[in-house]
């Protein structure tokens, strides 16, 4: 309605903020034309694989990291420098290294979603209570086993957090990924529709990149509440 | 089934502080026995040594005939807290020590122990859902299931009311009843090494040592009216005390 009415009353021109029916008609058109489509399902699949890879390799590592003091000495200092680096930082040198293709998108994606996992695991396991992993050495298990039986499952919540996290961190950088030498996705809709000054193609991106961060986040937080039901906080009480 | 525990010689320090000072003492196969002392004398630094949860002691610690270096599947140990694991059911902690092989061989021993604690309604439960007794139950069970010959008890109802207490110390003996493992149980409640245990072994200050031996005589079922049991608790007592006058005096 704000949107509506700003455009109605004059505060923008609709050059600069078409009406929504405008948008709409842009949306629609687009998707006539069969391109709504590539560009949701060409993002979608950067961001579920560079997720994908991301999250793997944060969960591995950050286990290893979390259970094992060598690896931490190890990997951690470099792993901290590496995670001060801007985002926007990486996108040449990934160009350089990986081509224009999907490589270094996909890297990219799986760069941001890597931290916010790995950070959370990490801190997650240090945090697990001594006590249970004691109850676990009285019955005789094996490092292996305290990991897979004790620290992991303990450590849950915290990883999901980081999950959630990295999956914003991926629709993020899709977007910065798409903006570099794309042909397709959301983030090459918002550029391309700069060089042609369509607001309303801009708009019909935006609402479908929110849409989507959206959607993730709810299928997630769907996820933690199903699997955190043994959990006895605050935030589980007011979930009865 | 249950093998006899037998320290020797017993010697643990942390660091410059010697904790255990050469302890001696012997549980035969079955029997129940209470250790009592000043708090911070060692008494949990027994178990946890005597569980094989750390290994850097002099002296010896056996089960049966074998040499405790390390955790041990014949010796089970319940904690002061019951330590569940709060994203396992209580059924699944009661397994958590058959590992992950839950056949119908493991479920029975689930079902027998959760049996010997009158738990079996809520084998489904999460353990935000016990109450502290029920969850102490729990842990008794989860360390019944791997029916272990000795089972260590390091103040396992000190957290609990008294009633509830009292419930848990009866189970216990029905517990014990039907696993019949050999039992040493650290406390700091005299009335309950009185009532549970066939000897009372009193610690010394630190350095550990064994001050004294009480048997206790009357057959189970005991009651916990028996002015036996009350004469006793007075002499343990009393005993305490004079293991403290004696370190005040000597410091």
């Amino acid at each position: 309605m704000l949107w509506w009415g700003s455009v109605g009353l004059g505060v923008f021109e609709a050059y600069q903020l078409p009406p929504p029916p405008v948008v709409l008609d842009a949306a629609i058109g687009l998707w006539r034309r069969g391109l709504l489509q590539l560009d949701i399902l060409a993002t979608l699949a950067r961001v579920v694989e560079g997720f994908g890879i991301g999250a793997a390799v944060a969960v591995v590592l950050g286990t290893i990291v979390g259970v094992t003091r060598r690896s931490e000495e190890i990997f951690e200092p470099t792993l901290q420098a590496l995670r001060t680096v801007p985002t926007l930082a990486w996108a040449p040198l990934l160009l350089l290294w990986l081509g224009i293709d999907e490589a270094p998108k996909i890297t990219l994606v799986a760069i941001g979603a890597f931290f916010p996992v790995y950070v959370n695991l990490v801190a997650g396991i240090k945090g697990v209570d001594r006590k249970l992993v004691e109850v676990a050495r009285v019955f005789d298990l094996g490092g292996v086993d305290i990991a897979r039986r004790v620290v992991l499952p303990a450590s849950l919540p915290d990883l999901l957090t980081g999950l959630r996290l990295g999956a914003t961190q991926a629709w993020l950088f899709v977007v910065v990924a798409e903006f570099f030498g794309s042909s397709r996705g959301l983030g090459f809709r918002l550029t391309d529709s700069l060089q042609s000054s369509r607001v309303d193609l801009m708009i019909v991106a935006l609402v479908c990149l929110a849409a989507l961060g959206k959607v993730t986040d709810m299928l997630i937080r769907a996820i933690e509440t199903r699997a955190l039901r043994w959990r006895d906080t605050l935030g589980e009480r007011r979930l009865e | 089934m249950s093998r006899r525990l037998a320290v020797t010689e017993l010697r643990k320090r942390y660091g410059e502080l010697p904790v255990i000072g050469g302890l001696d003492l012997e549980v035969a196969p079955s029997e129940i026995v209470a250790v009592v002392g000043p708090s911070g004398c060692g008494k949990s630094t027994l178990l946890r040594l005597a569980a094989g949860l750390d290994t850097h002691y002099r002296g010896e610690i056996r089960v049966g005939n074998e040499l405790v270096c390390g955790p041990h599947p014949a010796v089970g140990l319940v904690f002061q807290e019951p330590r569940l694991f709060p994203w396992l059911n209580v059924a699944d902690n009661v397994a958590f020590g058959l590992g992950e092989r839950h056949g119908a061989h493991a479920q029975a021993l689930v079902r027998d122990a959760l049996e010997a604690v009158e738990l079996t309604a809520f084998a489904g439960a999460l353990p935000k859902e016990l109450s502290g007794g029920m969850a102490q139950r729990v842990a008794l069970a989860r360390a019944l299931v791997t029916e272990p010959q000795v089972l260590l008890l390091d103040e396992p109802f000190s957290a609990l009311d008294a009633f509830t207490r009292m419930r848990l110390q009866d189970q216990l003996l029905a517990a014990w009843t039907r696993y019949r493992p050999t039992l040493l149980l650290v406390t700091h409640d005299l009335d309950e090494a009185v009532y549970l245990a066939d000897r009372v072994i009193l610690l010394s200050e630190r350095p550990a040592r064994v001050a004294d031996v009480i048997p206790v005589a009357p057959a189970r079922p005991r009651d916990r009216r028996d002015p036996t049991l009350a004469a006793l608790r007075v002499a343990l007592l009393e005993a305490l005390h004079l293991e403290r006058d004696a370190r005040l005096v000597t410091a």
